[in-house]
């Protein structure tokens, strides 16, 4: 009970301090002069909402799906607390810690903590206001942590995740966003990643590897029946995704314009791409296409696409997309050599997609930058430095959070608990009744 | 008196059912139900995983019938739930010792 007491001064002394905070930040703010505009605006706006759609309900209902009947509520709302507490951190620090003032090509100043001097006036170099850059890295903020419960799900603990999440996005996302947009060295470096290959799936995709390593398999896996429990939550979770990532890729551009369209143009494409090159391959290796094969083609055409949207033209666009579709095919079929658990397979899709994406940009770029085959090996290069450091520090940082939580509070819900169901033995509820 | 068991593949139950009435059967009961025979399970493949399943569903009929009706039931059964192919199911027959009807507590066939 005084444990309790003691909990509520904490959080009434921390929003105490928080409002007062708030009132001179709004004080001090000030109106800028540079020119706002409405399209650029609307559209940022808008691709922000379509981010959110991507992780909820897009990234839900795709993960709810492809877990058995007794795990789907706690699946899905590894999603959903993922967009509550990332929303939160982000605003409090996780903003200026990818996006303050650069402090040796590492991290960014405090200079917004608690969103400090975050106001309506246009962000440097956009016509957007600040706020609505703030709020469209936030939703990639959001998703690049629920991404990674694909991995963990089934076995984690809920408080586990929510700890894991603050952690993640805080020491592992700012930074890395810090180092390829916020002015940090691998942008510096001139890695190309328009919409985040790197930030946001490369570091899903190796995180999640982590995870599993740390986590271990599930109770039963390989022996026991874990198909999913409803493939048209996942295909639909799929198509909401699809529809959601023009907001991630075309909004990237920052604005209302031929970029926007470009990658607009790439997105579709090369998802659509993915799909066949899935296809294609599963239907070669085990002898009929699937519904799951066409969503997660589409996925991996999507990952693949989002580094080099806004760089590549639409034939570019067919062969990023198509050979995502085969290269994650084949490394969800290895993994099962490898022997983790990876539940829903975010390494293979995020992490393999994402790499492939990510050296293609260093292959294909043709608009606003050049690749190798217009003329410019050394971007492979660089490219290649982008995903190695993005692997280790991703694949480091993660591994090392979760060992130090598992000792703290222990990450994985009991064994009886995990063969019950955590619907049941973390929510107290079911899906189906 | 009879009972019949039925284990037939579900998309015949309609055309079973209609065959029965038609032969003057009056009352059935019919459940979902799973299992194998000669026809074995069927493969299923989630993202190149591969999984047996060995119980395939079927629909079982139950009926109990008076004496005089075996061979009529029997072969309207055969006749309307057989595709020639493996997995038509099968029927089982066994003698029944007694039937209450609930409501009124009438005994032996004319609880049929």
């Amino acid at each position: 009970m005084e444990n309790r007491n003691m909990i509520f001064r904490y959080i009434s002394i921390f929003f105490s301090v928080l409002l007062l905070y708030v009132f001179a930040g709004t004080a001090l703010a000030d109106e800028g002069g540079a020119v706002i505009s409405a399209g650029d605006t609307g559209w940022l706006l808008t691709s922000s909402a379509l981010v959110l759609a991507m992780i909820i309900p897009g990234l839900a209902l795709f993960y709810g799906g492809m877990v058995r009947d007794k795990n789907v509520l706690s699946t899905m709302m590894y999603s959903f607390i993922s967009v509550c507490v990332v929303s939160v951190v982000w605003v409090l620090w996780g903003y200026t810690i990818a996006f303050g003032t650069d402090v040796g090509g590492i991290v960014g100043s405090f200079e917004f903590l608690w969103s400090n001097g975050v106001g309506p006036e246009a962000f440097p170099g956009t016509a957007v206001p600040h706020l609505a850059f703030m709020v469209f890295q936030l939703m990639f903020a959001a998703i690049t942590v629920a991404l990674i419960s694909g991995a963990i799900a089934e076995r984690m603990k809920f408080m586990g995740y929510v700890l894991f999440a603050t952690l993640w996005v805080t020491l592992i996302y700012a930074p890395l966003a810090h180092w390829v947009w916020g002015g940090g060295w691998l942008g510096e470096l001139g890695a190309l990643d328009f919409a985040g290959g790197t930030v946001v799936h490369i570091s899903s995709g190796v995180a999640a590897l982590a995870a599993a390593l740390v986590l271990g398999k599930r109770h039963g896996h390989g022996s026991e029946k874990m198909a999913p429990h409803n493939l048209p939550f996942t295909v639909v979770g799929a198509a909401l995704l699809w529809v959601g990532w023009f907001g991630f890729n075309a909004g990237s551009a920052l604005a209302a314009d031929g970029i926007a369209a470009g990658a607009f143009v790439a997105t579709q494409v090369a998802t659509s791409a993915g799909v066949l090159g899935w296809l294609v391959v599963e239907w070669m290796k085990s002898g009929k296409p699937t519904a799951l094969g066409g969503a997660s083609g589409a996925i991996a055409g999507l990952v693949a696409i989002t580094p080099a949207a806004g760089f590549v033209g639409p034939i570019s666009s067919i062969l990023i997309g198509f050979g995502a579709g085969v290269f994650c095919y084949l490394a969800v079929v290895w993994k099962a050599k490898f022997g983790y658990d990876d539940a829903l397979d975010v390494l293979a899709i995020h992490g393999i997609g994402g790499t492939w994406g990510a050296i293609a940009t260093g292959l294909f770029a043709s608009v606003g930058a050049t690749g190798l085959f217009f003329g410019n090996p050394g971007q492979v290069f660089i490219q290649a430095v982008g995903v190695g450091a993005t692997w280790v520090f991703s694949f480091v940082g993660t591994f090392i959070i979760l060992k130090v939580l598992d000792m703290v509070i222990g990450l994985r819900v009991g064994k009886d608990e995990e063969i019950v169901g955590l619907d049941l033995s973390e929510h107290s509820e079911r899906a189906y009744t | 008196m009879k009972l019949v068991t039925a284990i037939i593949k579900p998309f015949k139950l309609d055309e079973v059912k209609d065959a029965l009435t038609e032969a003057g059967i009056q009352g059935m009961t019919v459940s979902e139900v799973k299992g194998f025979g000669r026809q074995k399970g069927h493969k299923e493949t989630y993202r190149g995983t591969e999984y047996q399943i060995d119980f395939v569903p079927k629909v079982k009929l139950e009926l109990a019938i008076a004496d005089g009706m075996e061979d009529k039931v029997m072969e309207t059964l055969r006749t309307a739930a057989k595709t020639g192919s493996i997995g038509d199911g099968k029927i089982f027959v066994s003698d029944l010792n007694s039937v209450i009807r609930i409501r009124t507590g009438e005994t032996g066939e004319g609880a049929l």
